[in-house]
């Protein structure tokens, strides 16, 4: 039975598509069936994160449009063979997004994949609320500051209003993933703890995705972060991620100050 | 064969609940402070039927267009002006609320109206909204009739219009705002007090007027006289 996954946060620059790139990544890794699918339409950036940018030739709304169908406009990533890509429009904008027009390109690829996870656009309007129509399952994407946290909060009243499965009076399986999470300003007070999100938030923790200069390389190398540099601290964290969405049971690791010997001492002494 | 006869024509009254505005002398600082106010939440009277109580001040007629002027530009809705001489209310204007004289409600002395007039009564009719889940940034709970509860945060951004009292099993990070039809009585109640407002039967009180100590403790919050209190709870 094939998941919809959005890939949601409110606020813009958080982290979503690198997110959504990364995470469909790890999971054709451990061998399912995976299309990324861009619904934002007017600025797209999943196929830049995917390499695939040369390689688009039909988009989500040459598809919705009728003026090609899905196969043709499916995406087949060059590393691995069980991950697509579904392109946004990059010279359209969202109102070329058709409420029944999503609905076909959605059904459709559920029957096709294993997961199918929408990279949404940023803003609580008509792209966001369609990118999250039909989703079963929403990975919140927050940052570990005040704004970016509120956003999340807004979105996940949204997706327990606007949704699908809110409509039928079921709910959509909430899973919050904090990303840039700075493990040098850990502890000092300047941003907020993974704890005080989890709580402000109030929806099952994910993962904690460290700030770190693989994924900046990994984006502009157009390669998610999980296939370039897996040893990486942070593709570590998103292929751990990745299996919590299968279900695995693997303990959260929350990135850390790097301690110096005397604070390593210290902090041994006091425990 | 119109055998249909047409109703004679009805009036209904209909009581709402709508926000008093209720400016104090001197003018010059309770529209500073207003300013402040809107600054900090730009949309909050946009949309909500506003009744502009001048009852307390004095103006002379210039002073109060320019004042309706000013209230215009702040996106006010004014629904009723009450407290001015009846004459400065040009036919532009809003109407004249006389709240003093409620009594005299039988707006004429036909039979028709008098036949309405047992709905406007209210009925003491003691509910509770029980909420269980957090209520979202941007989520507005609006239950006019009696107590919400909620099993669960409210965040920031979001808000809870309670009739009577506010309970809130988690942390208050939003607004609340309890006896909103001008209920004294009515307590919020909170596990840990991060509140953006309190309200309680129309007086607020925001954080910077609250003591830093009860930030992030169980409270409960009260009105005496026009003061709201707050108490540490156990």
């Amino acid at each position: 039975m094939a998941k919809v996954v959005v890939v949601t946060s409110g606020k813009g620059g958080v982290g979503k598509t690198t997110s959504t790139a990364a995470l469909g990544a790890a999971l054709a890794q451990n061998g399912q069936s995976v299309v990324v699918v861009d619904f934002d339409i007017g600025l797209r950036n999943l196929d830049l994160m995917m390499g695939a940018e040369r390689r688009v030739i039909f988009d989500l709304i040459n598809v919705i449009q009728g003026s090609a169908n899905l196969s043709q406009a499916l995406i087949r990533d060059k590393r691995l063979e069980n991950l697509y890509l579904l392109a946004a429009s990059q010279t359209r904008d969202k109102n070329a997004l058709t409420e029944k027009g999503v609905l076909q390109v959605i059904s459709e690829l559920r029957k096709k994949f294993d997961w199918v996870l929408c990279d949404s656009p940023a803003g609580i309007e008509r792209g966001a609320v369609l990118a999250m129509k039909h989703a079963d399952i929403a990975i919140i994407i927050a940052n570990p500051e005040i704004s970016s946290v509120r956003d999340s909060d807004r979105i996940i009243g949204l997706l327990d209003a606007k949704t699908e499965r809110a409509k039928n009076g079921q709910e959509v399986e909430k899973h919050l993933l904090i990303t840039r999470f700075d493990s040098s300003r850990a502890g000092t007070g300047e941003m907020l703890e993974v704890d005080d999100i989890s709580d402000i938030l109030s929806i099952p923790l994910l993962g904690v995705v460290p700030e770190s200069k693989d994924i900046l390389s990994a984006s502009n190398l157009g390669i998610p972060v999980t296939l370039s540099n897996k040893n990486s601290t942070s593709a570590q964290a998103y292929s751990d991620a990745a299996k919590r969405l299968n279900k695995e049971d693997i303990p959260i690791i929350i990135p850390t100050k790097k301690r110096n010997f005397l604070a390593g001492w210290f902090s041994g002494r006091a425990a | 064969m119109l055998a249909q006869t047409r109703r004679s024509f009805s009036f209904q009254g209909r009581s709402f609940l709508a926000f008093v505005l209720a400016p104090s002398a001197p003018l010059h600082d309770w529209v500073q402070e207003l300013e402040a106010w809107t600054a900090k939440s730009p949309d909050f009277f946009s949309k909500k039927p506003v009744i502009l109580d001048l009852s307390g001040i004095s103006l002379n007629k210039a002073d109060f267009t320019e004042f309706l002027m000013l209230l215009r530009t702040r996106k006010f809705r004014l629904l009723s002006i009450e407290g001015v001489d009846p004459d400065w209310l040009e036919p532009e204007l809003e109407p004249l609320a006389d709240s003093k004289h409620n009594k005299d409600f039988q707006i004429a002395q036909s039979e028709l109206v008098k036949s309405s007039l047992s709905v406007l009564q209210n009925t003491p009719d003691i509910k509770t909204l029980i909420l269980n889940n957090p209520v979202r940034s941007g989520q507005s709970i609006h239950f006019p009739s009696g107590d919400v509860t909620i099993i669960g945060s409210v965040a920031s951004g979001a808000e809870i219009i309670s009739g009577g009292s506010i309970h809130i099993y988690g942390t208050l990070r939003g607004r609340a705002f309890a006896g909103s039809a001008g209920n004294e009585k009515a307590r919020i109640f909170c596990n840990r007090f991060e509140a953006e407002l309190l309200v309680i039967g129309g007086i607020y009180k925001s954080p910077e007027n609250i003591d830093k100590d009860f930030y992030g403790k169980p409270v409960q919050a009260w009105l005496e006289g026009k003061m709201i209190k707050l108490k540490q709870m156990e």
